[in-house]
Order: structure tokens, then C-alpha cells, then sequence
């Protein structure tokens, strides 16, 4: 067969010509192919969203317009103005954004510790344990929600707490009990990270630590100044992972009753009853577009974060330990 | 705990005389140890205490805080199972849409990742809409919407609704189609299968996010000398992707399968079920029941279809 090919590309006959050509096409009709089907379920993916940014800047009038579509006759800003006033989109925003930071500094922080400490120590029982990191990736949150909201709602680890004052500390509508649990790698998919974090750590080489061993260096330095910075990958698809879904639990948020001052999906939920009762506006389809206007306005900074990040983001799965 | 922070302290005393191999081992734990303290309290202990409920009545004590339990037995399970109107029907239910849902993902993300695999124009731009859904899979928005267009039914549509359901149909005869594969002789089962999995595009799409960058990731770590190897001795694309591509990626399948039935349970009924039987009608008893049911068939689940998928799956390292 090898033989055979070689000759024909040496000979340069009709025959080669033919499978040339005919190879081409065969590549233009798989291409053609590919980007349809791509196409397509990109337009899937994007129509929600075209359809959704259209409603926000069309007027009333083009709301019940029919020969409207796709593009607004009068396009207006009104439904941001409103929205935005409505839900103290600033405000709310900040706080969200700042609370979802902080959350993902303290899951990179812990998550990648306890990933190095399985990677690179040897002790008793880590199997072990490492099988408890996968039972918490398994297990479903629901299922230990209810101990958790009693825990939480009468915090008093083993009576500390009321040694010191007397009671136990209610800390349900605050947003203290994501912090503890975060802290204690135990936050929104924490299992998740340390998985990652682990897998990463395993695949750098030795020699690194072997040479900062050498060199003088401690293992808490070693693990910050040279670990860490290596890990780079893991930790920027960490980061992307843990901020969308921390600005996108609802599940903690509802079982913790955390604001929805701090929480901005919460506003979403009450937008159309507070432009409905608070505007008098009844229609339901302008409130739909108020709605829509809403929507948009929550999901542009994680967006807009994910696309700076996307192309460090998408380097680093392809080479963090999430593959294994 | 108590025996760690004991060898700790012991380990301070002594840190002179100990080799440096157990040195490290013990700041093997120190690293682990505000994971093991959370896993211990937040997860064994509430495991425990589900469990627990899940046995006994639960009353609250609203002005003195706390709770008494009595125990009841299996009489939460005896009425979650035969008493309560609807949880066998929401339970067989969920369990069956995620047992459909499971491969419908795994093989359309496995197609679109080989798909965005190739180089071509405009990949970047392409990598990032798909992962769009993810980002965007916020429940409270889902639900608002939901809600919305609930109460739209009855007036006229708005153009988003509109667009969308465009995208479902695009003024396809659908009949005839489906007329037509019928002739073909494509059983009924298969093609209303398919049929649905075709309705349900925009649910699968945006639940394979995740599990398509995990399999492009994979794609990209295929050794090319294996490609190379396959091409000299004259494989065609189609033994290629048979003997080395899918070979090469059925150890992230299982994570990906892993992965969506995790993610599909927790969306699924069964577990809406329970939070608002905790959370409205206060049944703290049967709620456990129907946490701890689900679980463990999930479970079993996961356990039984990634034993039987990894005694076929091929490690190359």
C-alpha cells in the first residue's frame, strides 16, 4: 500500500490528479458540514440571548408591534433606567461582585493547600481521605442541607460558642456560614477544586521542590514562591469555575437566606413583582422587557470576566489536571 | 482530631529527633487540616444527623431554639413510599430523565468537541459561545423566566418566546419526516427517542458546557504520534477515531459521566421535592427520607454504570 502511494505521487498521473481533486472536495463538503452544525447550535446557544437583548431596548409600542423582529423600530434606554434604579443595580452589583471574590480567593487559597498536601506529602490514611474529597464531589448538597441550615442557625461548635456568651450565634440572612465553610473547603463545589488542584500538583515535576529543598527553602515557602506560581493553569481554571458558579448559587443563598442585597440573583427573582407593584406597570408583556433588561444587567460582569479570561482559562483546563 | 493535635503538640516538642520523613508527613496533615475539620463537621456529622431525621419525628423549638427528636422508626419511609401522593412518581421520574439524559449529553459533547477540535476560522470565538450556557445556567434567572412566560400564555407572545421557538421548529414539516423515517423502518422506540432528544436541543446544549471542554482538553493530549503511527499504516478517518480517539478518551467519559449525573441529579425534581418539603411544609423527617433515597440510587447508579464502562476502558498510562 505504501509502496503503491509512493509510486503514484512520483509518477503524477491523471489518476493522482483525480484523488487530489477528489480528496479537496471531500475536505470543502466535511468543512461545509462542520460549520453549519456549528452554526446551528450556536444560534441555539445565542438566540435566547439576541432575543432577550432585543426586548431590553424595544419600545411598548414595539413590544406589540408584529412586524417587529429582531430589530426595534424605536430602540430606548428606558428599561435600563428603570431596572437599574429598581434593582440598586450598583449597590447590589458591587456587593455581589466583592462577595463572590472574596469566596473565590478563599476556595483558591484553601483548595490548592489541601490539593498540594495530597499531591506531595505521604501520610497514613490518604487514600483514604482522597476518597472522601470524591465522596464530596458525589454527594449532592442537598442531601446534608438541612443539618447544615440547623448548624448554621444555632452555630455552636462543640459548645464553644456558648462557653464564651452564653448562646449560640444565628447566622442565618448573614452571609457568614459560605465564608466558615468555604474556609473549611467545604464551599460551593470545593471537593471539585481539590480534585483539580491535586491532579495538577501530581503532574509538575519533582525537581522542582527537590531544588528548592536544596537551596534552603521551607516547605510553607516552597508551596507559596514556587509551587503556586507553577500551578498557574490550575489556579486561573479554578478561578473562572469557582466565580461563575459562586455568582450563580442560588442553592446556599436560599438555604442560608443570605440578603438579596449581596445576592443579585435574588433581585431577579422579584424584579417583575417590584416593577408590577412599584410602577403600576401591568402589562406583561413591557414587563417581560423589563424582565429581559434585568437579566442582561446581571449576566454582563461575569461575561465580560470570562471573556478576559477565557483564553488563559481554556489553556489551563487543557493543561490542569481536570483531563488526569 | 484529638489523637492529630496531641501528635502535633508531641511533634513540637520533639521536632528535633524526627526524620524527615515523618516531618513531612505530619505537614502532610497540616496542609490537609482545615479541609478535614470541615469534612469531619459539615459533612460526616450532617450525614449522620440526616440519617438520624430520617428515622425520627423533628420538632422545632421555636423559643428556646434546638429541636427534640422522636423516634418513629420506618414510618417515614413506610408513608414517603406508600402514603405520599407523588414522591414514587417524581423519584422513577427524575432517576428515568437522568438515565436518558446521560448519554444524549456525553455523545453530543464528545461530537461538538471534535467538531471544535480542528483548526478552522473563528474557533476562539466559537469556544467561547459554547461555554456560554454554563455561565448563564443561573436557576434564579431560569425560574424568572420560567415564571414570565407562564403568565404570558395567555396574551400574545413576545418576540424572545417567538425566537425561540423558531429555533425549535423553523417551519419544518415535521410530520413528514417523521412519517418519513417511520418508512424507513426505524423502530418507533429509537425514533421517538431521538425525536425528543431533538426537542430538548436547548436543554442539552446547555447542559453539556462543562463536559465539552473537559473533552477538548482530552483531544488535546492525545499523543500526535499515535495519529502519525495510524496515518503511515493506512487507517482511514473513520478506523482512526475507532481505534485510537475513542480508546484514548474513555477514561474522561467517565469523568464526564460522573460529572453529569452529579449535575443532573441536583437539578432534577426529586431533589426540588425535598427542599421544599424542608422548607414550606416543614416536614423535616420525610424530607430526609427523600434526600437520602435519591442519594443513594443516585449512587448506585453512578457505581453501577462506572464499573461496567471501566472494566472496557483502556488506560495508556
Amino acid at each position: 500500500m505504501n509502496k503503491y502511494i509512493y509510486k503514484i505521487r512520483f509518477t503524477l498521473n491523471d489518476r493522482h490528479m483525480m484523488q487530489i481533486l477528489a480528496n479537496d472536495t471531500k475536505k470543502l463538503v466535511l468543512m461545509v458540514i462542520r460549520i453549519a452544525i456549528l452554526i446551528g447550535v450556536c444560534y441555539v446557544i445565542l438566540a435566547p440571548i439576541i432575543g432577550m437583548a432585543v426586548n431590553s431596548i424595544s419600545s411598548n409600542a414595539d413590544a406589540h408591534d408584529p412586524m417587529v423582529y429582531v430589530i426595534p423600530r424605536n430602540p430606548t434606554w428606558e428599561r435600563y433606567e428603570l431596572v437599574i434604579e429598581r434593582m440598586d443595580y450598583w449597590g447590589t452589583m458591587g456587593r455581589n461582585l466583592l462577595y463572590t471574590f472574596a469566596l473565590t480567593g478563599i476556595q483558591l487559597f484553601v483548595c490548592s493547600m489541601v490539593g498540594y498536601g495530597f499531591a506531595r506529602f505521604n501520610f497514613p490514611f490518604k487514600n483514604l481521605l482522597f476518597g472522601c474529597v470524591v465522596i464530596m464531589i458525589v454527594i449532592p448538597a442537598h442531601t446534608i442541607m438541612l443539618p447544615i441550615y440547623m448548624t448554621f442557625r444555632e452555630f455552636d461548635p462543640l459548645g464553644i460558642v456558648s462557653l464564651i456568651t452564653g448562646s449560640s450565634i444565628n447566622m442565618m440572612s448573614t452571609t457568614a456560614p459560605m465564608y466558615i465553610m468555604t474556609l473549611f473547603g467545604c464551599g460551593v463545589r470545593s471537593g471539585l477544586y481539590i480534585y483539580i488542584f491535586t491532579q495538577f500538583f501530581r503532574g509538575l515535576p519533582k525537581e522542582i521542590e527537590e531544588a528548592a529543598f536544596v537551596d534552603g527553602a521551607g516547605v510553607w515557602y516552597t508551596y507559596f514562591r514556587i509551587m503556586l506560581v507553577n500551578a498557574m493553569p490550575a489556579v486561573v481554571t479554578v478561578a473562572v469555575f469557582s466565580m461563575v458558579w459562586q455568582f450563580n448559587d442560588t442553592f446556599y443563598a436560599k438555604l442560608f437566606l443570605i440578603s438579596d442585597n449581596v445576592v443579585i440573583g435574588k433581585k431577579i427573582s422579584t424584579l417583575q413583582a417590584t416593577i408590577s407593584n412599584q410602577d403600576r406597570i401591568m402589562d406583561l408583556v413591557v414587563q417581560e422587557l423589563y424582565l429581559n433588561a434585568g437579566i442582561i444587567l446581571v449576566l454582563l460582569p461575569i461575561v465580560i470576566i470570562y471573556i478576559v479570561l477565557q483564553k488563559y482559562f481554556i489553556e489551563g483546563v487543557e493543561r490542569s489536571g481536570i483531563v488526569g | 482530631m484529638a489523637e492529630n493535635k496531641t501528635k502535633a503538640k508531641t511533634a513540637v516538642k520533639k521536632r528535633k529527633k524526627l526524620t524527615l520523613i515523618q516531618r513531612r508527613m505530619l505537614t502532610g496533615y497540616l496542609f490537609i487540616l482545615p479541609w478535614f475539620f470541615g469534612f469531619l463537621y459539615f459533612y460526616v456529622r450532617s450525614i449522620v444527623l440526616t440519617v438520624q431525621f430520617s428515622f425520627s419525628e423533628l420538632v422545632m423549638d421555636i423559643a428556646r431554639g434546638g429541636y427534640t427528636l422522636i423516634n418513629v422508626g420506618f414510618e417515614n419511609y413506610r408513608f414517603a413510599f406508600m402514603g405520599h401522593g407523588y414522591f414514587n412518581q417524581i423519584l422513577t421520574r427524575s432517576i428515568s430523565g437522568i438515565l436518558v439524559d446521560v448519554p444524549l449529553i456525553i455523545f453530543f459533547s464528545l461530537f461538538i468537541a471534535i467538531l471544535l477540535n480542528k483548526k478552522f476560522p473563528g474557533r476562539a470565538i466559537i469556544r467561547v459561545i459554547f461555554f456560554l450556557p454554563v455561565i448563564m445556567a443561573s436557576e434564579a434567572i431560569t425560574a424568572s423566566l420560567a415564571m414570565s412566560a407562564q403568565m404570558m400564555n395567555a396574551g400574545i407572545s413576545s418576540t424572545a418566546t417567538e425566537v425561540a421557538s423558531v429555533a425549535g421548529s423553523g417551519g419544518i414539516n415535521v410530520e413528514l419526516f417523521i412519517g418519513l423515517f417511520l418508512d424507513l423502518g426505524i423502530p418507533l422506540q429509537l425514533l421517538s427517542y431521538l425525536i425528543e432528544a431533538v426537542v430538548r436541543i436547548n436543554t442539552i446544549i446547555a447542559a453539556s458546557g462543562v463536559q465539552i471542554i473537559i473533552f477538548l482538553a482530552a483531544l488535546q493530549s492525545i499523543p500526535g504520534s499515535l495519529y502519525e503511527v495510524a496515518n503511515i499504516e493506512g487507517a482511514t478517518g473513520y478506523e482512526t477515531f475507532w481505534k485510537v480517539t475513542f480508546p484514548m478518551m474513555m477514561p474522561h467519559i467517565i469523568t464526564n459521566i460522573v460529572y453529569t449525573i452529579v449535575d443532573s441529579f441536583v437539578k432534577s425534581d426529586v431533589v426540588n421535592l425535598a427542599y421544599s418539603t424542608t422548607f414550606s411544609q416543614f416536614n423535616y423527617g420525610l424530607s430526609s427520607v427523600f434526600s437520602i433515597v435519591s442519594s443513594v440510587l443516585t449512587l448506585a447508579i453512578l457505581f453501577i454504570v462506572v464499573s461496567i464502562i471501566q472494566k472496557r476502558t483502556f488506560y495508556y498510562n
